[in-house]
């Protein structure tokens, strides 16, 4: 089994997608596979029956140590439009608090017949630990682990991306706010730099920017203005509260006025460029309304979006265990 | 590697699908199927269905099925990422449906477009129209109106090229996908 391919946890030995973890090692290809697969799901709204009958019979596990509604949500929406049943478990209420180990309680669900997982966790690794020490039935998907890494919103992004840009090369991409703390900047800035890019700028506070930064293959601005010049795509990125009492801000109302993006500051960006944000939004302090309301914003589609590139990855991960041999 | 044989060309497929076009007016009018709609299934059957539609001088657009998301062997050849959404711009419900495909085989692909069909509604009737029909059935499905019954051996496999030209061509020893 180990070929040169299988060191990478998330491919099976023929290269297909078995875990989706994480951008990184996977190939623009693959990433291209996933967001026209997507695009063939994204119809599936539009239709009376909203759902496909290719995960029939199956079962899908939400894990979720950390709450996420909205996205716990459009996993289980994306699971059952293609027709597989879904299980959530919400387990920062659960096990873990009467003192489960978190190997015990994969063993137990593992035991519920579950052919995915959904996983989310506050700690970074969760979901490769989790895939690593799963048996070889499952696939596991990473919705989220600490600061490590959140594919899927990374990849929904370069879908909303291609759907108003087209090509992805000529783009310059600015991800304003707080990259240190932020999983789904870290996924973009792979996902961007691996489709190709003409450039990737990170723009923010000395105190919420990465000191690799340059290793990561962008480049650094602290001047929204300045940040944001000529960019086809703003990514607006979500300011968590609790950083506020780590002293790594002075206060939300600072904040706004330095990073916070209204209409005066969005003219210096290139006229037809697109606003995004992963949600949930806080209105006046990352944007302002009339830019999160504005012609330009993107934020709603993003969720639509959402749904059908986590079927596209649902099922992509699901057919690779048939080349398992023999069907689960 | 798979040798491959022109069948038939453009215009001699045209011809057989004049004859179709004829054939099937006849048997909607004896069975007082009034008003109908077609649907091709994606790739081969959506051509056909475009000159079948035209020959019926019928207004409506044709609909599309691409029935990748409805296979039954989905496990065993997967999503391909190249699948077209369907596309049916008119109310299935109680109309007369004339389905269209360039080859009958197997089945299983008629057994997946009925599905899909009946996700969008219920008709009064779906009528089948193939281009080829040839044997190695596995589920009990018939067509209603055929072009040709070609003999072909287990290995070969029939392909409709185009849209422009169409062509036939016959893929001796391939593997057949069904």
């Amino acid at each position: 089994m180990p070929s040169h391919r299988s060191h990478n946890l998330q491919l099976n030995e023929h290269g297909r997608l078995r875990h989706f973890l994480t951008i990184e090692g996977l190939s623009r290809d693959l990433l291209l596979q996933i967001l026209d697969t997507a695009e063939s799901f994204a119809a599936l709204p539009g239709r009376p029956v909203k759902k496909v009958p290719l995960l029939r019979g199956r079962i899908i596990t939400n894990l979720f140590f950390e709450n996420s509604t909205r996205t716990r949500t459009t996993f289980e929406l994306a699971a059952k439009m293609l027709s597989a049943d879904v299980i959530n478990f919400n387990i920062s209420t659960s096990a873990t608090t009467k003192g489960e180990t978190l190997l015990d309680t994969l063993r137990n669900i593992e035991a519920m017949h579950s052919d995915m997982f959904v996983v989310r966790h506050a700690q970074s690794g969760a979901a490769h630990f989790i895939a690593r020490n799963a048996s070889p039935r499952v696939s596991v998907i990473n919705a989220g682990d600490g600061r490590h890494a959140h594919p899927t919103q990374a990849m929904l992004d370069m879908f909303t991306i291609r759907k108003h840009k087209g090509d992805f090369t000529p783009l310059r991409v600015a991800i304003v706010g707080d990259v240190l703390h932020s999983r789904v900047a870290r996924s973009q800035i792979l996902a961007l730099n691996t489709l190709g890019v003409s450039e990737v700028r990170i723009v923010g506070p000395r105190t919420l920017l990465p000191t690799e930064a340059r290793t990561l293959g962008v480049h650094v601005f602290h001047d929204l203005v300045e940040g944001i010049r000529d960019v086809d795509v703003v990514i607006m990125l979500r300011l968590q509260n609790e950083r506020m009492d780590g002293a790594l801000l002075p206060n939300e109302h600072e904040y706004f006025r330095l990073y916070g993006l209204t209409d005066e500051r969005l003219e210096s960006a290139k006229p037809d460029a697109i606003v995004m944000h992963p949600g949930p939004m806080n209105r006046g302090i990352e944007m302002d309304s009339e830019v999160a309301d504005g012609p330009r914003s993107v934020i709603l589609q993003q969720v639509s979006y959402g749904i059908a590139v986590r079927m596209a990855v649902m099922s992509m991960a699901m057919q690779s265990q048939a080349d398992l041999g023999g069907e689960a | 590697m798979s040798e491959s044989t022109l069948f038939m060309k453009h215009d001699a497929i045209l011809d057989l699908v004049g004859g179709m076009a004829q054939v099937l007016r006849k048997q909607l009018g004896d069975r007082n199927l009034d008003n109908p709609a077609v649907i091709g299934i994606h790739t081969g059957g959506a051509w056909l269905a475009q000159h079948i539609s035209r020959l019926l001088q019928l207004d409506e657009p044709t609909g599309l099925l691409d029935i990748s998301f409805y296979r039954d062997d989905f496990t065993q050849i997967g999503v391909n990422p190249q699948v077209r959404p369907s596309r049916i711009d008119f109310d299935v419900d109680g109309r007369n449906i004339v389905l269209v495909d360039d080859v009958l085989h197997t089945g299983r692909t008629i057994r997946a477009a009925m599905n899909e069909i009946f996700d969008y509604g219920r008709p009064a009737s779906i009528t089948l129209v193939t281009l080829i029909e040839r044997s190695g059935r596995e589920l009990p499905i018939q067509p209603d109106v055929i072009g040709l019954s070609p003999p072909l051996g287990l290995d070969d496999h029939i392909k409709l090229n185009g849209p422009e030209p169409l062509s036939l061509e016959i893929l001796h020893g391939a593997r057949t996908t069904r």
